[in-house]
């Protein structure tokens, strides 16, 4: 992943709440088998109504979304964070996030960035007209206009944030300790894994019975 | 020894600790992961492409269930059918390719056993009380009935569980939603489960992991369980665990995947310590009393946006918080409703009984008590019943039920996700109105344009017969 210090730039000024990820990009686009192309998608219901946020000139490219609370609730569809990554957005602000969708931004390079209703007002207020930057090194979202809101992100994710890190080549560094915790669950809860008598399952193509 | 009074979430995740961080983020042990054709191939390809294999097949399940039509999978010479949206027909390619490249366990969609994950996890003894089991879904917290820590996760966390068997997580605050009493007649777990939605809010556990208790929790047979369970990721939580029982021991008993022998009592005997502890210490605590719950439905576009089928379209102005108020008049510009309607006299054009929250045999039987001898109205266009699993509609054609339903004009279907996501062909065209009893009433979510009201399975079946929304308890009376 490529490591992320500053978003800046403009930002959609949209403020809505419980935005779920059907509306962040819907069932229709789940059938993909990359991650690419998803743009095109995102927010397609938004995108029906003219003269929306999405399509106004004035947003095109802009690497940030200001949003309402419980931002990205509902499905834990990852789609939703590689649509937004696909449509350029590097960063989400809002009041609250559900947390599988925090959980799959940051999985993708995605900063969610967490400020109180006050500042998401301002901020919207802001967008219409100016640039924002989010700075993950002073921890801080800035506008032109000398606001400055002090955000807070936990300091694992922000080193991975920062350095671009893969979280898979990570764990498996320790495999040393999972293979002691795996011969340990086999002494104490055998069961796990002999409940994978799993004979006959792998079967394919027979017909229904 | 003698230790703090701890939670059933809190004993569970101190057994899955492999390694603690200086933060409190823990490396927690995956016990159980089921996979699907939906959120799984960009994970396979992310394990290809840095050669990266699948840890522990033995502790994987993969099954197809959101993309397949539910219309007949095989023609009179019992051939596969094939499927007429290339995109799904690739999808579901895909996880037969996977599964065979990496090793992992599989169900066909032509296997009897197919189903909704979530249908499929319990029914073959796949989730187990104390297990942590995860899939790229969020209903995974439906395996919670069981006493599983269940959890849905993203895609990068199904390839990271694949090639590590493990997951970063940071441990939840908890919160009790204690039940009290006992449920009126025609009030099912649905109504339950929605009204505590309604009570908490769509974001109200947010953070927290649910644990349902009460007389009403424990009078429920685990079919009931997992619909609670199921829709606790509706009210934000990830995870909604009721405590295992003897009721949980006698449902998993002599399932395919369960223990057998003197695993099977050890494994008794280690769940039987798991329920929470006297004394041990909630975060936040919910109560609700059975009395106050009657049969209930959405009105809106989120869960939270509750009515008992007595009550009326709520008025806009009646939200103190301004935030609120807007978000209502755009659920009922988008649902089409006038405030102060009654909601019994709404009426609907399709019904769908199915999805991972009401698709079990119990569902099935309970929808099929209202339709007996009754034939869905003229004015509804379609009416779907689509069992969880292959052995849920088998099990319900031995009991006869497919007839009942298809004499009052239902269709039958083969089972899986259907019309709960619009994924395969069955959809709700757009301004049409459908009385479901999936677990979603997001806009857009059975099909673009279409209005959900989501509902138990009798409200549903009620509502096929009379052709608007009613209070399935009326109907009853006239059954009895
Ligand atoms: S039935 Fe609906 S909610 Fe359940 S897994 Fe399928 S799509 Fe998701």
């Amino acid at each position: 992943m490529e490591p992320i210090q500053q978003v800046s730039g403009r930002a959609y000024p949209w403020g809505a709440k419980n935005i779920d990820t059907d509306i962040i990009i819907p069932a229709h686009w789940l059938k993909t088998t990359t991650r690419e192309g998803l743009g095109k998608g995102a927010f397609e219901s938004v995108r029906a109504e003219p003269g929306n946020l999405f399509d106004d000139p004035r947003y095109a490219g802009a690497p940030i979304l200001v949003a309402g609370e419980n931002f990205g609730c509902g499905s834990s569809r990852e789609h939703a964070a590689w649509a937004l990554a696909d449509m350029g957005i590097q960063a989400v602000i809002a009041p609250s996030f559900s947390d599988i969708f925090s959980g799959n931004a940051f999985k993708n390079g995605i900063v969610t960035v967490v400020l109180p209703q006050e500042a998401i007002d301002r901020l919207v207020q802001v967008a219409t007209a100016n640039n924002i930057t989010v700075d993950l090194e002073t921890m801080t979202v800035t506008t032109d206009f000398q606001d400055r809101f002090a955000f807070e992100l936990d300091p694992f994710r922000r080193d991975c944030l920062m350095q671009g890190l893969d979280e898979i080549g990570m764990t498996l560094a320790q495999d040393t300790a999972i293979s002691k915790f795996e011969s340990a669950v086999a002494h104490e809860r055998p069961w796990i894994a002999a409940g994978g008598g799993h004979e006959g399952v792998a079967v394919e193509g027979i017909g229904r019975t | 020894m003698s230790r703090e009074p701890r939670t059933l979430y809190e004993k569970i995740w101190a057994d899955h600790v492999v390694e603690r961080r200086d933060d409190g983020t823990c490396l927690i042990y995956i016990d159980r992961h089921l996979v699907h054709e939906v959120t799984s191939p960009q994970a396979f390809a992310g394990l290809r492409a840095a050669d990266r294999k699948v840890r522990r097949p033995d502790l994987t399940l993969a099954v197809p269930d959101h993309n397949l039509p539910t219309t007949p999978r095989v023609d009179a010479a019992g051939n596969a059918l094939p499927i007429a949206d290339p995109a799904s027909a690739g999808q579901l390619s895909a996880l037969r390719g996977n599964v065979a490249e990496f090793g992992v366990p599989y169900i066909d969609a032509l296997d009897a056993r197919q189903g909704i994950v979530h249908v499929v996890g319990p029914e073959q003894g796949f989730t187990l009380p104390g297990a942590t089991l995860v899939c790229g879904d969020s209903h995974t917290s439906a395996h919670g009935a069981l006493g599983a820590l269940a959890f849905g996760i993203g895609t990068s966390e199904v390839e990271h569980v694949l090639a590590t068997q493990t997951l970063l997580l940071k441990q939840s605050k908890t919160m009790e939603v204690r039940v009290d009493g006992k449920l009126g007649h025609g009030v099912s777990a649905k109504d339950v489960v929605l009204a505590i939605i309604g009570k908490i809010g769509a974001a109200g556990g947010t953070g927290y992991v649910i644990e349902f208790t009460g007389e009403v929790i424990r009078d429920l047979s685990i079919e009931g369980r997992l619909t609670i369970s199921n829709m606790s990721i509706e009210g934000g939580a990830r995870s909604g665990l009721i405590a295992p029982d003897q009721k949980t021991f006698d449902y998993l008993k002599g399932r395919p995947m369960a223990p057998t022998g003197e695993a099977w009592d050890r494994a008794v005997a280690y769940w039987k310590t798991l329920p929470t502890d006297q004394g041990a210490v909630y975060d936040k605590v919910v109560t609700l009393d059975a009395a106050d719950i009657a049969p209930s439905l959405t009105w809106g576009t989120s869960p939270e946006d509750v009515v008992p089928i007595t009550g009326f379209v709520p008025d806009p102005e009646s939200f103190a918080d301004p935030s609120k108020r807007a978000a209502a008049q755009r659920s009922l510009d988008y649902m089409g409703l006038t405030p102060g309607t009654a909601m019994q006299d709404i009426p609907v054009e399709h019904i769908f009984i199915g999805s991972c929250t009401n698709s079990r045999i119990e569902d099935l039987r309970a929808a099929a008590a209202v339709v007996k001898g009754r034939k869905v109205a003229d004015r509804i266009r379609q009416a779907l019943i689509v069992p969880g699993s292959g052995l849920v509609k088998r099990q319900a054609e031995a009991e006869g039920l497919d007839r009942i339903f298809v004499e009052a004009g239902f269709q039958w279907r083969e089972p899986g996700c259907s019309m709960c996501l619009a994924m395969n062909p069955d959809k709700v065209p757009a301004g049409e109105r459908c009385a479901s009893t999936s677990n979603r009433n997001f806009v857009g979510r059975q099909g673009p344009g279409s209005r959900t009201h989501l509902v138990s399975p009798a409200m549903a079946a009620a509502a096929a017969v009379t052709g608007h929304l009613t209070d399935v308890r009326e109907l009853m009376a006239n059954n009895a």
